[in-house]
Formats: structure tokens, C-alpha cells, sequence
């Protein structure tokens, strides 16, 4: 019988190819919506996430996220050294400086200072040029995309594309002058702007006039320290927050889900799209089986059993749930793949294959069991009207 | 006539539709015996309760009251497991719109009461085949319902009806769609390959040129049988169920 379910799911080629079209959309949607919402959530702690030596990152009691700078002394670095269990304590500046273009134009860049001696928490790949060399006189790097975009040269063609910056170019940080050494690849933040790597003295040099300047402490636990147990020790002795990487993403991350619009804007926007391809995907199977309830009233009336009807409908629904499901997540993917080199946020992890994917089956296996309900409760004696 | 010889016996068989709070007599006291190997009309005006009558003697419909035996088997006391099976084993289906399943081919369709018999579909397909044969069609297996003309249609309905060897077949309507030579090649059709002295055809029928097909024929109206007239007959069927 199930060679019948199909033949009869796969006969009409047009309506088949509606089913499958219908889930398709449906699962476009559920992934791609979701997809775009967790990039730009994860652009709020990318920049902890490309510093991958530190295990734990030190800063004032009150900040609440990564960007949310409350500078400490210089001298809490030498306490953070003190404590038993650290292998390595560092300091890093971030902090926001207006940038003059040639143009004579401003444009908001992040500034990482970077511990002079070992350049800790450096951008995570290199495009061109070396991360030593930012020792040069005035060196900085530039991430690619800022080069490319928000800091280029004004275009030679009026109305053309930004000339990106290059090695040799140069910057006016605060009024400094700043040499382009090397051009790096990082994680673009969520509010996308261009990251400027410096040293930590020199960060210091540019960044305005202030009494405290160093943003954070970045740690190593000791071989065998365990990070968390490091991290309440710090906490204790120093008074400040310590948090291992995880811990700063959740708590940069929790910070934009409970103090910015973005989740209920956007989430408004992904449950919508659930919504909208659940009824589409539903309606779109119950019609099918609708117009099948006669064929399947036919099948009852010659003896076939309600539980073999079921499983027809359910083989059918597993069919279309499926080809639909991977159709709409390939394209999701392909969507995806094509914008990866555009600011579109997008991330597409297993979890989320997950939840659409059960998203799907939920809504083909309520679909079918109306269908069931409808195929269960059908009086076989339909069959002989007209 | 004994019992043994009968396919279908009703007796005060009632049945009411609910239609919306309004109560609906379609069979009110219907008692009738058809025997084995006859091929019996049930004729009547629209709304007087044949369908819902061979309905009741198909197992597809329960009555409210009264008894329905079919081959000695009280349907209404039976399980719906038990009737399913019974169905399956013993009754074919002819109607009047074919109800064909349009996405398989002919000989996919004549396979169905097999394949719910639980029959091997490459086995199923095979007898398919040569029942095919049997009404004409060996020719058109592979064809969908829609390739085929109606009177072809019909005739793959008529072997859908018959390869799993049924003891009674039941046609509503089996030529109203039909032009009447087309109809007429039907009615041959049935009564050449359906009908034997194990088989039982009950046809609901409107169509006055294919009476002269029938052994006997029962005139329904208001949900009763106000007379059943022999036609054909032989001798031997006892006058009794006259």
C-alpha cells in the first residue's frame, strides 16, 4: 500500500510539485529568518570570540558588555598577576576614536590597544602583513572590511566604489598618524565598525586624555587551574568582574537580548515567519488530502483498514515534510553562502537545522493527523454518491 | 430455498439520516432475500433508498435496525476489524463515476483489493494483468484512467471488481455514464465474466435499457420494496424470493 501512497502523492506532478514548493517556502523561511536574527546576535560578542588565547577576561564590576568600557587603573593589571593560579595576565585598550579620512570625512572606529610586548588578542587571521609589525613606528591594522568600505580612499570615479586601504596608507587617529601595516580579517561587531589594531601604548597615545585607560585584563589560567575556580578567586582579591570567555559572550549576549529592541523586533519578525510557513505547509498537505478523501474513501470501502490509511498519510507527509525540509534549509544554506561576503548577518548553526527541522515535522505530522482524523472518520458509504 | 443458497437476506432493515436535526427515512423496513448466483436491480426514483441499501449490504453502512446476512454473516454484529476483512475477501465495487485512483495505471488499479488482501504487489500486478485480459483490456495496462474512454474505464473497474474472486459484487450505477452501446457491452461484460453460480451481482440502476440484463428486479420507493419482478429467472430460483 505504501507504493500506492506514493503513486498517489506523486502522480499529479503539478500538485506534488505545489506540496513540496509550499514546504519549501515554509522552511526557507523558518531557517533563514532565524539564521539572520542569531548572526547579528552573534555579532555582539564576535569581538570577544576572535580573542582565543585568554581564558578569562577581567574588567570594572559594572560593566554589562563588551563594548560598555569602564576603565581601570593601570595598576589593577600588576594585582590581577599577583593572584596564585595565573599564568598570564595582559592588558588591552578598546575604545571608540574618530578617524579623518583623506576626504576629510570622520568615521567612529574601534580601537584595540594591544599588550606591546606579546600582542595578545590580536585579530584572529591576516590578510597582509604581520602582526609584529605593528611594532613599526605608527603601525596600525585594519580590518578588511573597514579598509574596504568605511575607511577608503574616495573613489577616482565620481559615484564608484571606495578605493580600499592598503599597506603603506595612512590613517589620522585623534589627530595621530597612523601607518596601515597589515590588513586582518575579523568577525564583523554589531555595530560594524572598522577595528583598528594598535599596541596598548600606543592606543593610549591616541585615545583621549584620561586618568584610566585600560579596558580590560586578559588572563591565562595556569596549567591545571581550573578557569572558573580562577575566576572567583579574582573576583575575591580584586574586587573587580572576572568572567571566562563563555561567560562575557552570555553576559554581552543577555545584555542585547534584554536591553535592546533587537529580539522583540526580530523576533516578531522570525515567529511570523514560522507562523506564516506553518499555515502554509499545513494547508497545503489537509488540501491535498482533501481532494484525496474520496480515493481514500474508495481504498476503505474495498476493506483497506484505518490504520493502514494512516500510515499512508503519514509516509506521504514524511515525504513531503522531508524533500520540502531539505529543499528550503539548501536554500537557506545557498542564501547563506552567497551573502558571505556582504554585511548581512548570518548564522546557520546545527541547532537551528534542529529546530526547524522539528518545526517542519511538527507542523507535517498536525497536518496529517487533521488529515487522519478527517480519512478516520470518513463514512465509506461516500463513495457511492455521485 | 434454503438459507445455505441465499447471498443476502434483510430483513426489517432500517435506516434514518440525521441531516441537520431533521430526521431522514431512507430504508423503513426493507426485507429482501437475494440468492447466490443472481444477478438482481434495484430500481427505484432518487431519495427512495437504493444506495443506501446496497450500502447496508456492502458493510459500508450500518443499519439502525433490523438484521442484514451476507453469506450468513450478520454484519452489524460484526467488528469493524472483521468487517473490513470480510469486505475485503468478499465483496467487489462497481460505480458509477469508476473512482479509478488517477495516478495508477490500470493494472495498478485491478492490483488494490489484492494488495489490501495482502497480496505481493509484482504478484498482485500479474493477475492484474490477465483479469485485464479477461475484460479486453490487455492491451491498455499501462494506461492511466485518464487515457482511457469511460466504457474502458468501467471495464477496469469491472476487473477491479473481480480479481480478488469476490462472492458478491455491488455496482451503483454501472452504465448511467455510459452511451448506451457502451452500456450495453458492460452488462455483457458483467453477466459473461462476473456472473457464475458463486457470484452475486446486486446493481443499482436508473437505466430502463439495461432491465432485460437482470434476473430479477426489486422496485424500491419511499425506503420500502414495493415489488420485485422475475426477468430472467430461471425456474429452479424458488418463486418464494419473488
Amino acid at each position: 500500500m505504501n507504493h500506492i501512497a506514493l503513486k498517489m502523492l506523486m502522480g499529479d506532478k503539478g500538485k506534488y510539485f505545489g506540496i513540496v514548493m509550499g514546504l519549501t517556502f515554509a522552511s526557507l523561511i523558518m531557517t533563514q529568518q532565524p539564521a539572520i536574527f542569531l548572526g547579528l546576535m552573534s555579532r555582539s560578542y564576535s569581538f570577544i570570540s576572535d580573542v582565543g588565547l585568554p581564558d578569562i577576561w577581567v574588567m570594572d564590576s559594572k560593566v554589562q558588555f563588551v563594548d560598555d568600557i569602564k576603565p581601570l587603573q593601570d595598576t589593577e593589571l600588576y594585582r590581577v598577576r599577583g593572584i596564585s593560579g595565573v599564568e598570564w595576565a595582559m592588558p588591552m585598550y578598546k575604545g571608540l576614536l574618530k578617524a579623518r579620512l583623506t576626504d576629510g570625512t570622520f568615521q567612529t572606529c574601534n580601537v584595540i590597544g594591544l599588550d606591546d610586548a606579546t600582542l595578545i588578542g590580536g585579530p584572529p587571521l591576516m590578510l597582509d602583513g604581520k602582526l609584529e609589525d605593528l611594532r613599526r613606528s605608527d603601525g596600525v591594522i585594519v580590518d578588511i572590511d573597514g579598509a574596504r568600505d568605511k575607511l577608503g580612499k574616495p573613489s577616482l570615479i565620481p559615484g564608484g566604489q571606495p578605493v580600499a586601504l592598503k599597506v603603506g596608507d595612512s590613517l589620522e587617529l585623534n589627530d595621530h598618524r597612523a601607518i596601515i601595516v597589515g590588513i586582518a580579517k575579523v568577525t564583523r561587531t554589531f555595530q560594524s565598525q572598522p577595528v583598528v589594531y594598535t599596541t596598548y601604548s600606543r592606543a593610549k597615545s591616541y585615545a583621549p586624555r584620561e586618568r584610566k585607560l585600560l579596558s580590560f585584563v586578559m588572563v591565562k589560567a595556569k596549567q591545571g587551574q581550573d578557569p572558573a575556580e580562577l575566576t572567583r578567586r579574582i573576583r575575591d582579591n580584586t574586587g573587580l568582574a572576572a568572567y571566562t570567555q563563555a561567560e562575557f559572550m552570555t553576559l554581552t549576549y543577555e545584555y542585547f537580548m534584554h536591553n535592546t529592541g533587537i529580539p522583540i523586533n526580530f523576533g516578531i519578525s522570525v515567529l511570523l515567519g514560522f507562523i506564516v510557513g506553518a499555515a502554509i505547509a499545513g494547508q497545503t498537505f489537509y488540501n491535498f488530502t482533501l481532494e484525496n478523501l474520496r480515493q481514500f474513501g474508495v481504498l476503505k470501502a474495498m476493506g483497506t483498514s484505518n490504520w493502514t490509511l494512516l500510515r499512508m498519510i503519514l509516509l506521504q507527509a514524511v515525504l513531503v515534510g522531508s524533500t520540502g525540509y531539505g529543499l528550503g534549509v539548501g536554500l537557506t544554506a545557498l542564501f547563506g553562502y552567497l551573502m558571505r561576503h556582504s554585511i548581512l548577518a548570518f548564522k546557520f548553526p546545527w541547532q537551528l537545522l534542529l529546530f526547524s527541522g522539528t518545526g517542519v515535522s511538527l507542523i507535517c505530522v498536525f497536518a496529517a493527523l487533521i488529515s487522519i482524523f478527517k480519512v478516520i472518520r470518513l463514512e465509506p458509504a461516500i463513495v457511492f454518491k455521485g | 430455498m434454503t438459507n445455505s443458497s441465499l447471498a443476502v437476506r434483510c430483513q426489517n432493515v432500517l435506516k434514518v439520516y440525521d441531516t441537520g436535526g431533521q430526521k431522514v427515512t431512507a430504508l423503513n423496513g426493507v426485507n429482501l432475500d437475494i440468492a447466490q448466483g443472481e444477478l438482481m436491480m434495484l430500481v427505484g426514483p432518487s431519495g427512495c433508498g437504493k444506495t443506501t441499501l446496497i450500502s447496508v449490504i456492502a458493510g459500508i453502512l450500518d443499519q439502525d435496525s433490523g438484521c442484514c446476512e451476507v453469506f450468513g454473516e450478520d454484519l452489524l454484529s460484526l467488528s469493524n476489524q472483521k468487517k473490513l476483512a470480510f469486505r475485503a475477501r468478499n465483496i467487489g465495487f462497481v460505480f458509477q463515476a469508476f473512482n479509478l485512483l488517477p495516478s495508477l495505471n490500470a493494472a495498478e488499479n485491478v492490483s488494490v483489493p489484492l494488495l489490501i488482501n495482502g497480496i505481493k504487489r509484482v504478484e498482485a500486478e500479474r493477475k492484474a494483468v490477465a483479469v485485464l485480459e479477461q475484460v479486453g483490456l490487455g492491451n491498455r495496462i499501462k494506461a492511466l484512467p485518464s487515457e482511457l474512454s469511460g466504457g474502458q474505464q468501467q471495464r477496469v473497474a469491472i476487473a477491479r471488481a473481480l480479481i480478488h474472486n469476490p462472492k458478491l459484487i455491488v455496482c451503483d450505477e454501472p452504465t448511467s455514464s455510459l452511451d448506451h452501446e457502451t452500456g450495453r457491452n458492460v452488462m455483457n461484460l458483467l453477466k459473461e465474466v462476473a456472473l457464475h453460480q458463486d457470484r452475486t451481482l446486486v446493481i443499482v440502476t436508473h437505466d430502463a435499457r439495461i432491465f432485460e440484463f437482470a434476473d430479477r428486479i426489486a422496485k424500491m420507493d419511499d425506503g420500502h420494496i414495493i415489488e420485485v419482478n422475475k426477468i430472467n429467472a430461471p425456474d429452479n430460483l424458488t418463486p418464494e424470493l419473488i
